[in-house]
């Protein structure tokens, strides 16, 4: 497992999480991407998991977590997936309806 | 089908492990381990790795929550059924049908989803829950590998 962050733009952050997300790494990657946007200049987050091969539903846990967090600050969150199993318990949870989902890093809108 | 390919083939598999986060993954290896001679599809085992990460998950967070025990996690096969029991012997669960309601959890302000045991029940084909109030919880998920073969 291994978590990257990096700006997009001016104002957008993303958590680039790689391998497998489970409730052990859910804790650090939380901390580490709410540190980065209460820190300031960060209005959008971007979740890219594409090359993330696993996740249970500490993922959704994280997502609406940041969601939340990120919508209260004016801002919008996009995630980043291409893999069958983590898209499986996305859509499973529902969260493709509130966030939208792109199926790579270069089809993300400007703006996201 | 002669009489040698009709014999159900059995295997049997137990471990046990501390309720530390780091185990998630671990339990993950050992059924992607057990179950790998079934020649599962990608997402078959998935499926599988899932709702095994969902049930000890439970078990360390729910079942323990701040002090550390055991989680025993036994894997079984009967020709292509698999049955899985993830076992502790923590706080137990007070209204299993409540916990088991999606989007229901007791721990909020943890970002629990509250989609563990939907997640356990969508991908397996079976679960069942036993849980005593300061005894332990024991969950027990069936699913048969190549159902959907040819």
């Amino acid at each position: 497992m291994q978590v990257n962050f990096f700006m997009k733009g001016t104002d957008s952050l993303v958590t680039k999480v790689s391998g497998e997300l489970d409730h052990h790494i859910a804790k650090t990657i939380r901390t580490e991407t709410d540190k980065r946007i209460i820190r300031g200049n960060v209005k959008n987050l971007v979740f890219d998991f594409t090359d993330l091969h696993f996740m249970d539903s500490s993922g959704i846990g994280l997502v609406i977590g940041r969601y939340k967090l990120v919508k209260s600050l004016g801002g919008n969150i996009s995630i980043v997936c291409c893999d069958g199993c983590v898209n499986k318990i996305l859509n499973m949870s529902g969260i493709p309806k509130i966030v939208s989902v792109y199926p790579s890093l270069t089809e993300l809108p400007e703006n996201a | 089908m002669n009489s040698l390919t009709s014999i159900k083939q059995i295997n049997e598999l137990k471990a046990e492990f501390l309720s530390k986060s780091e185990n998630e993954s671990f339990a993950r290896m050992i059924v992607a381990a057990f179950i790998a001679p079934l020649d599962p599809t990608i997402e078959e085992l998935s499926d599988i790795r899932t709702a095994v990460s969902e049930a000890v998950t439970n078990a360390i967070v729910h079942g323990y929550s701040e002090k550390r025990g055991n989680v025993y996690l036994e894997c079984s096969s009967v020709g292509d059924t698999v049955t899985i029991i993830v076992k502790d012997y923590g706080k137990g669960i007070e209204d299993v049908a409540k916990a088991m309601e999606p989007m229901f959890t007791t721990n909020s302000d943890m970002e629990r989803s509250g989609m563990g045991f939907t997640v356990m029940e969508t991908f397996m084909d079976s679960i069942k829950v036993d849980s005593i109030v300061g005894v332990g919880t024991k969950v027990i998920m069936t699913k048969t590998i190549g159902k959907n073969r040819l």
